[in-house]
């Protein structure tokens, strides 16, 4: 009896998955990235394109605050170059940080200053404060891009949909100035809409303008620079961005797996050998 | 059951040590000669898997704490920098935020199997209370860790729950104002928590003290429910339990780790990723999945104080259980109609929890409108939930009180040998096997 329902139970949970993520926006589009499944890694060419795309796209408004230069260099990220073991040593990485300037104090005179980023910086910030971001983005603020690809449902595959998802608002929907409709993002647009209740328009309202353009960026290795090749490969770069960890944890999985797999048939066989001669 | 020890000191200097601290004779006495029922079958490993988890998130916090700072201008980031900086650091967290989750599966579990075979009558009240105790400690350090991150799912869930409180009258602002430390959750809010989040823990061990302790004088339960009457009834805890509680803690840290490895982030919300913003509430704000079913019960219940009142109310009737149930048989084994009345709790129990995941007012049956009644269409997730909270207070306060009158059980066997030596292992052939009667 109690076998049969833990059964059942089983059942209702993993039905339970895809009921949760329901909402008025259209479903995130079927992306394959490199990093799915339980073997899955990072596509180093995809991220360095990804890379290229918020640096020159996405970098002027959004911060990603979280991460240090010197994290491109890693193992498993964009520019890792199995020479140089410390990524304060990478040259890729070196360069990278002397693009930006940094705030800082000049340590003698303690006058406000800027000097050029070392492997050690965090990525600046595109505004100086909250306030200023508003101002210049129509009193949207931009957010962090650090952990983006996990903040949201759906993750990197959601933030492709978006960014390569706009489309011209349905006859009848009416756009409010400043911001831009996107079937992707979550909302209710139903306020403005004048059609038939029954049809109501997916998505929602979203204040970031369409990023992407075909050409915008020129991608180093040839890659046609489509927006879908783009957002797809901006948004594995932002996964990357968020679970640097990643390939690191599911290739110690595996090894955690095989031991106790082996380990739980030891057991098994210790508990069959115990009880051997005791009925139960 | 904590008859006579046999233990005997081998060396000189256990010897002397026994006639001063006989704590290694405490040990012997507690996981090596302990008679447990022969007929233990694995809904009883999951003590084991309790204590272990309980150890592993131990540890993991321990070390977590290092790392992370409570305050509400650097919390999340300090997490992050656990994610990114510290050595195995995402191990660490992954493991110690999954291992919540498994902690509670395997209380729940143990929960239910206590219910099922009747482990929480004469003479084991105490020993069930004492769980009860470890149960609602559990929730309450379960609910403060999962401040800790300041995403913005602690911090709104945390609004919400802390506001529960100010339901009662008089006392309720008073609560929750020492809890936030203030007006309203913030910095002071997120400080306590952290504070007692690190106590709580250790209260948990010494209530599984108390509860082990309490355990080994009334005897562990078995799937009979008849008690141990000879030595051929019980086996050594060592080897016999050891070795199979060591298996299926084998076969459950394999669940563990696919969560920790595969899908650390897929029991969590996706909104906890954010900063904590109190100016910004998020759209559908839900508990975890361990709490569903008790925020499900407070909001079928249209008045605010009722509602807190039934959500507490559930948890005080696992409290006065052992004496709502009349029947003098343990196991529900021998007790047919409990038995269905059992199942279907525990399937009310798993659709509280899809209800308290829910919006309240959302269709059940996608695009069938019925009545309303008490202002929700009875093709709401509310109704439904409505009903599972009827019958999760009828099936204490009703059914298990009435059906101990009613209900004609099965015969009981003699002893616990009885149906185990009738097992096919151990008789010959000609015997009569009773297969139901497998532990």
């Amino acid at each position: 009896m109690l076998r049969k329902v833990s059964v059942l139970a089983a059942a209702l949970v993993l039905m339970a998955g895809p009921a949760l993520a329901s909402g008025g926006a259209e479903h995130p589009r079927n992306i394959a990235y490199s990093f799915d499944g339980p073997f899955g890694k990072f596509d180093q060419a995809q991220l360095q394109r990804g890379y290229k795309v918020y640096r020159e796209v996405c970098s002027a408004c959004h911060s990603m605050s979280l991460l240090a230069f010197r994290n491109l260099g890693d193992k498993g990220g964009p520019f890792y170059d199995a020479k140089y073991k410390n990524s304060n040593d990478n040259p890729y990485v070196k360069a990278i940080a002397a693009e930006y300037q940094i705030n800082d104090i000049d340590s003698e005179t303690g006058d406000p200053i800027q000097r050029p980023g070392t492997s050690a910086d965090r990525f600046p910030a595109p505004f100086p404060n909250e306030a200023a971001a508003r101002a210049s983005n129509g009193g949207a603020l931009p957010p962090d891009l650090s952990v983006m690809a996990k903040a949201r449902h759906g993750g990197p595959a959601y933030i492709a949909s978006l960014l390569a998802g706009y489309r011209n608002p349905p006859a009848g929907l009416t756009v409010p100035t400043g911001q831009y409709y996107n079937p992707y993002m979550p909302g209710d647009v139903s306020s403005a809409w004048t059609g038939s209740h029954e049809h109501i328009p997916p998505g929602g309202f979203i204040a970031m303008p369409p990023p992407l353009a075909p050409g915008k960026v020129t991608f180093d290795d040839g890659k046609p620079s489509t927006i879908d090749q783009q957002a797809k490969d901006v948004s594995a770069f932002l996964m990357w961005a968020a679970e640097p960890k990643l390939e690191e944890r599911k290739r110690m999985g595996f090894a955690v797996m095989i031991y106790l797999l082996l380990f739980t048939s030891l057991l098994y066989a210790s508990y069959r050998r115990v009880w051997r001669n005791e009925s139960h | 059951m904590s008859g006579h020890s046999t233990y005997q000191p081998k060396t000189a200097f256990t010897r002397w040590l026994d006639t001063r601290l006989p704590i290694m004779r405490l040990g012997w006495d507690t996981f090596i000669d302990y008679p447990t029922p022969r007929n233990l079958n694995y809904w009883y490993t999951f003590g084991a898997i309790l204590s272990l988890m309980l150890v592993v998130q131990i540890i993991s916090g321990v070390v977590l704490a290092m790392h992370y700072t409570a305050n509400a201008k650097e919390a999340f980031a300090s997490v992050e920098h656990i994610m990114r900086d510290v050595n195995y650091g995402w191990l660490i967290r992954y493991t110690h935020a999954n291992g919540a989750s498994m902690f509670f599966v395997a209380v729940y579990i143990h929960m239910l199997r206590s219910l099922y075979y009747g482990s929480y009558k004469a003479p084991r009240e105490v020993l069930w209370i004492l769980g009860c105790v470890i149960y609602l400690l559990m929730m309450a350090t379960a609910f403060m860790g999962y401040v800790l991150p300041w995403g913005q799912m602690s911090f709104h869930g945390a609004v919400v729950i802390t506001n529960l409180l100010g339901a009662f009258p008089i006392v309720g602002e008073t609560i929750t104002t020492m809890l936030w430390g203030g007006f309203a959750v913030d910095n002071p809010t997120l400080n306590r928590f952290y504070s007692l989040h690190y106590l709580l823990p250790f209260m948990i061990a010494g209530v599984t003290v108390l509860h082990v302790w309490a355990l080994h004088v009334t005897g562990q339960n078995n799937p009979t429910g008849v008690d141990p009457k000879s030595k051929h009834d019980t086996l050594p805890f060592t080897p016999y339990a050891t070795v199979k509680d060591g298996f299926a803690i084998a076969v459950f840290l394999i669940l563990f780790s696919v969560l920790i490895f595969y899908l650390p982030n897929a029991l969590g919300h996706a909104d906890n990723y954010v900063p904590a913003n109190p100016l910004v509430t998020p759209a559908h704000i839900v508990p975890e999945w361990y709490f569903l079913p008790f925020y499900a019960i407070l909001r079928a219940v249209p008045d605010k104080l009722m509602g807190v009142l039934a959500m507490f109310g559930a948890i005080a009737c696992l409290f006065v259980l052992p004496w709502l149930d009349t029947s003098k048989v343990r196991s529900m084994r021998y007790r047919p109609m409990a038995k269905v009345y059992f199942v279907v709790f525990v399937i009310a129990c798993i659709v509280l929890g899809f209800c308290g995941a829910k919006l309240p007012d959302d269709q059940v049956i996608p695009g069938l409108t019925t009545f309303k009644l008490m202002e929700s269409d009875l093709n709401s997730w509310v109704w439904l939930s409505r009903i599972g909270t009827l019958y999760y207070f009828a099936y204490f306060l009703v059914i298990l009180p009435v059906l101990g009158l009613v209900e004609r059980p099965l015969p009981t066997p003699e002893t616990i040998a009885t149906p185990a030596l009738s097992h096919p292992a151990a008789v010959p052939a000609e015997a009569v096997a009773a297969p139901e009667m497998k532990g």
